[in-house]
């Protein structure tokens, strides 16, 4: 009986944060189309600025044309619908004004990497920072602990972009490889196979690293805060003096439990690292989505600037979720409320 | 009636005070700055915020030059050394040589060589551009410089022959200022939302922590960069900057609104704000003269922990030339110039607003180390 209960209330859990995630998905696409159009003016007069043509090649009424033609001349409500219309009932994003592709294609050519960018530099974060802060911790104010403390702060001080910057400059020199994409520029086109995937490999580390940093630098410190905490516990004192061995004692129990709050909220670093990889992106132009959003955002070429907005929240969104119910599972003292 | 008789030891001399008593009746702030001090990294990490801070405050000073002027012909000049030994005598006043300018063998560069038989002492207090000190006070007297005829730009020039050195002094008052404007809305907006959403409850409760719930989840650079691109080019300077520092504090208010939110729930249940309703004040008054007074040493940490971030993505922003654009100046829009690698490369030195970036946001991290661990002095 007891066990049906529990398992209609994480039912409806489960449900509710869905549906708190569909508002939060209508209001970001809301959101990310509404900002597209504030500014005056729309993509036209800004491409004719662009292409320096002004009056050259269309009229007046040639223009007026073109923006009904677009849709540009209604209110904003009006092309919002529109376009979630098309995205709810066929998943057509659109088209790009200036690339005049397909936004779905050009998503999909880029999304893959976003991908894979995004998430390796999640596992390399977790996996380089949560050994640093274990030690950190364990051998507090040991030269360790203070090159970990000390290199944690300039990581977090330094913004990526920044450290994306030098790489660029100096990157060559420094590792003999070309900073910037992801594969070597001979390669850009070519098909999957072996050697772009080495190539590929050559190239992440960079990225990953810059990425990375500053998420890298703050893990560290909470897994020492943590950990701290949780040796500083009386049961831990109770298990050596009946004489467990310190390897056994440490990991069966404090070590786990500084570890859960982590992993489990491993879902909120996603905005950060979505946040650095566009950025970041920019700089040593990637083949992800930043780059493009970016451009977008320049131009006002608001149907692709909209999807690449609608994209990055739609992914953190999922992220959060995910992270959200594997916290309820992990941490029986979460309510479901 | 009567007056009652006014106890004797009102009127006996103040006794001082003795300074384990002190520490019993010191004030949390007090308190604070006792443990504060024992922090000695922080320590150094508030000496050069402040010292950063207050360069920025009378920038037109300690810039040798104005931001706009341009030194003649030296364009992309290189740091000029200083020297304290000419191969003589040492001097303890340190001079700069004169600066010869010529072409490289191509023909196509510009090359600086020092002109060794000039000598120019740097001096202090010297006359030079106009500016207003603290935007009040005209001057024109600045820390230090060389006569008329000698040039001492310790950073080097950037494209159009401007000091690099007196513009990231004077970009540090920009810089430096909108991580604190932004802090100060991100706190009106945060407390205000936060103390409304706790004091309140119900759906207004709710709709507000929706809403931080979507703000919070929302990647902000991607949204800085969405807003800021809808910032119309042609506005004046001045409302660019404002509505920088809007957009920049709206994904600061979050945390501080929640942080609020939950010391208001706690607080709501306690006996000195029954006390205050049965007195009848109103929830405006109980808000602000009782609740948020009690949480305001935390929430000032908390905030000012947010500076360095809001720093950065102003910062970020003017680099990717979506944020502050010339002819202001400010770190972010200094960097624009380095996007372009081929620049970068032959003159590293229009890299220096970097290296002040990093120095001012380090130090001010090390601060908010000591600073968190001081918030709350009846801890430990």
């Amino acid at each position: 009986m007891g066990q049906v209960l529990e398992i209609a209330v994480v039912r409806a859990y489960v449900g509710r944060r869905f549906i708190y995630m569909l508002l939060l998905l209508v209001m970001s696409s809301m959101l990310s189309f509404l900002i597209i159009t504030l500014p005056p003016g729309d993509f036209l007069s800004h491409y004719l600025v662009g292409i320096g043509s002004q009056d050259a090649f269309y009229t007046e009424v040639e223009l007026d044309a073109m923006r009904r033609a677009f849709g540009l001349d209604r209110p904003w409500f009006v092309q919002y619908a529109k376009w979630m219309g098309r995205l709810v009932l066929h998943g057509d994003m659109g088209r790009s004004f200036r690339y005049l592709r397909l936004v779905n294609e050009m998503i999909v050519e880029r999304l893959p990497m976003t991908l894979v960018v995004s998430f390796m530099t999640m596992f390399v974060t977790y996996i380089v920072a949560i050994p640093i802060g274990i030690y950190s911790a364990l051998r507090q104010y040991s030269l360790g602990d203070y090159a970990a403390t000390f290199a944690g702060f300039i990581g977090a001080s330094t913004p990526n972009f920044l450290i994306a910057l030098v790489f660029m400059l100096y990157g060559y020199q420094l590792f003999g490889i070309s900073v910037g994409g992801l594969w070597s520029p001979e390669l850009g086109d070519a098909p999957w196979d072996w050697v772009k995937v080495v190539d590929l490999l050559k190239h992440l580390p960079v990225p990953l690293l810059v990425i990375g940093l500053s998420g890298t630098a703050w893990l560290i410190r909470t897994m020492r805060a943590m950990l701290l905490d949780e040796l500083r516990k009386p049961y831990v004192q109770t298990a050596r003096a009946k004489g467990l061995k310190e390897g056994k004692l440490l990991f069966k129990y404090p070590i786990r439990l500084a570890l859960l709050p982590i992993v489990s909220t491993i879902g909120w670093s996603l905005p950060g690292i979505f946040s650095g990889a566009t950025i970041v992106g920019i700089v040593l132009d990637l083949p992800t989505i930043g780059p493009l959003m970016f451009e977008a955002l320049w131009g006002e070429d608001m149907f692709l600037a909209s999807s690449c907005i609608l994209i990055t929240c739609t992914l953190t969104l999922i992220g959060t979720f995910i992270s959200d119910l594997l916290l309820a599972w992990l941490d029986p003292r979460i309510r479901y409320d | 009636m009567e007056s009652t008789a006014v106890p004797s030891d009102l009127l006996a001399p103040r006794r001082r005070l003795r300074a384990e008593e002190k520490l019993y009746v010191a004030s949390q702030w007090r308190l604070m700055w006792l443990h504060f001090k024992r922090h000695k990294v922080a320590m150094i990490g508030l000496g050069v915020v402040s010292f950063m801070y207050l360069i920025a405050l009378f920038h037109g000073f300690v810039a040798p030059f104005e931001k706009m002027t341009r030194l003649g012909s030296y364009v992309f000049m290189p740091p000029t050394p200083l020297h304290f030994y000419d191969g003589e005598k040492f001097s303890l006043r340190p001079f700069v040589y004169g600066v010869e300018q010529g072409l490289d063998p191509t023909r196509k560069f510009r090359v600086f060589q020092e002109d060794r038989s000039v000598k120019y002492p740097i001096r202090f207090f010297v006359h030079g551009d106009k500016y207003r000190l603290l935007g009040l006070f005209e001057s024109d007297t600045h820390l230090f410089g060389v006569e008329e005829a000698g040039v001492a730009s310790l950073l080097g020039t950037d494209s159009l022959g401007r000091d690099v050195f007196s513009r990231v002094i004077y970009g540090s008052a920009i810089s430096l200022s909108i991580g604190l404007m932004g802090v100060i809305a991100s706190f009106i907006l945060g407390a205000t939302l936060g103390g409304v959403s706790g004091y309140y409850g119900g759906a207004v409760d709710n709709i507000i922590q929706r809403v931080i719930e979507f703000l919070i989840s929302v990647p902000t650079i991607p949204l800085w960069m969405a807003l800021a691109a809808a910032v119309p080019i042609d506005w004046p300077a001045t409302r660019i900057y404002f509505m920088i520092t809007l957009i920049l504090s709206l994904a600061g208010w979050c945390g501080l609104a929640r942080i609020v939110r939950s010391k208001i729930l706690e607080l709501r249940e306690q006996d000195f704000v029954m006390a205050a309703r049965l007195s009848g004040s109103s929830s405006w008054q109980i808000i602000t003269r009782h609740m948020l007074p009690s949480t305001m040493s935390y929430l000032i940490v908390h905030m000012t922990m947010a500076i360095p971030g809001m720093m950065l993505g102003e910062t970020a922003l003017s680099f990717l030339g979506l944020g502050l654009r010339r002819p202001v100046v400010s770190w972010g829009v200094m960097l624009y110039d380095t996007m372009n690698v081929a620049v970068v490369l032959s003159r590293p030195w229009i890299m220096w607003p970097a290296v002040f970036v990093v120095l001012f946001v380090l130090a001010f991290n090390f601060m908010g180390d000591g600073l968190r661990d001081a918030a709350d002095p009846y801890k430990a």
